[in-house]
């Protein structure tokens, strides 16, 4: 019973903040109801059992990417009623095609039953006795190595085309180069000029 | 009353066509886009893992983390061609990212 509470909480609330991501005007509303969302996500996860899942959700989505929008939303000073003026004109498009999705779909899973011979089919069964974290790690590190390591690639290619793309070097901005300054010597900088008494300074 | 996976499924059918919504409907802001594509992904994410729950396999947890992988580079990749693009032009509206056009 508490479970079926906190599924119907968590799943209405993900719906909720969902539409209000996809319909609020503001940008920085729609990525904290991002984040909403994905808290509410986090706790459906926790539900269905997949506990490091779910951290995983919380600390990498809401603690990393939700950042990250947060700053380009934050950094771009974006015009939203211009952006949002569309909005009217797409509606009825929107609204006929995500209707006829979630019938679609709804359609195909509710005549679905699973197959007797299902269960025989299953790669990595559950272990029982040990915690999700542990049988999740005892199968990625041995059956999913490679799978690991290319997403650990994916990971670092993304990293590397990030940063390429959003560096660049202004010309108008003058820098300090701690080479150049560590590099010079009293000789380039300064001379020692013997002035004679009466004749001051002539160049 | 028992939450079966029935439920998940419904969920995450509704929040992936809400997803497709707000592609459609969002049509100029290219942001709002990258979010409804996050919320997809949150879709297809929680119905591998109700799957794995209901048949006690791992399996559809790992490969939620792989998509986990994939829609962190994305983002991240998305949002710095984003940068890269407002630098130039100023604007992020999809009407005027046609260059490529010819």
């Amino acid at each position: 019973m508490t479970v079926a509470l906190f599924f119907y909480m968590f799943a209405a609330f993900l719906l909720i903040s969902a539409l209000l991501v996809v319909s609020v005007r503001n940008p920085v509303h729609a990525a904290l109801f991002l984040i909403l969302a994905f808290f509410n996500g986090s706790g459906l996860f926790l539900l269905a059992g997949a506990e490091f899942l779910s951290m995983l959700l919380l600390i990498v989505y809401v603690g990393a990417v939700m950042v990250l929008f947060l700053f380009v939303v934050m950094m771009l000073d974006i015009d939203t009623s211009e952006l949002r003026a569309s909005m009217a004109t797409y509606l009825p498009t929107g609204l006929a095609v995500s209707l006829v999705l979630v019938a679609e779909l709804i359609m195909v899973f509710s005549a679905w039953i699973s197959a007797p011979d299902a269960l025989k089919l299953r790669a990595a069964p559950m272990p029982a006795g040990v915690s999700n974290t542990e049988a999740l790690g005892r199968v990625l590190y041995t059956n999913y190595v490679y799978y690991f390591e290319m997403a650990g690639l994916i990971l670092l290619v993304a990293m590397i085309g990030a940063i390429v793309l959003s560096l660049h070097h202004r010309k108008d901005v003058r820098r300090q180069k701690p080479a150049e300054q560590s590099a010079r010597r009293r000789k380039e900088a300064s001379k020692l000029v013997d002035v004679k008494p009466g004749e001051g300074l002539s160049s | 009353m028992i939450i079966g996976v029935e439920h998940y499924l419904t969920v995450a059918a509704i929040l992936f066509a809400i997803g497709v919504f707000g592609i459609i409907v969002n049509r100029k802001n290219v942001i709002v886009i990258l979010m409804s594509v996050e919320l997809m992904l949150l879709a297809v994410n929680l119905n591998l893992v109700a799957f794995s729950g209901h048949l006690g396999d791992l399996v559809g947890q790992i490969f939620t983390m792989l998509i986990l992988t994939v829609a962190a580079a994305e983002a991240a990749i998305g949002l710095a061609i984003l940068v890269a693009y407002y630098r130039n032009r100023r604007s992020i509206s999809v009407d005027d990212i046609n260059s490529l056009k010819g």
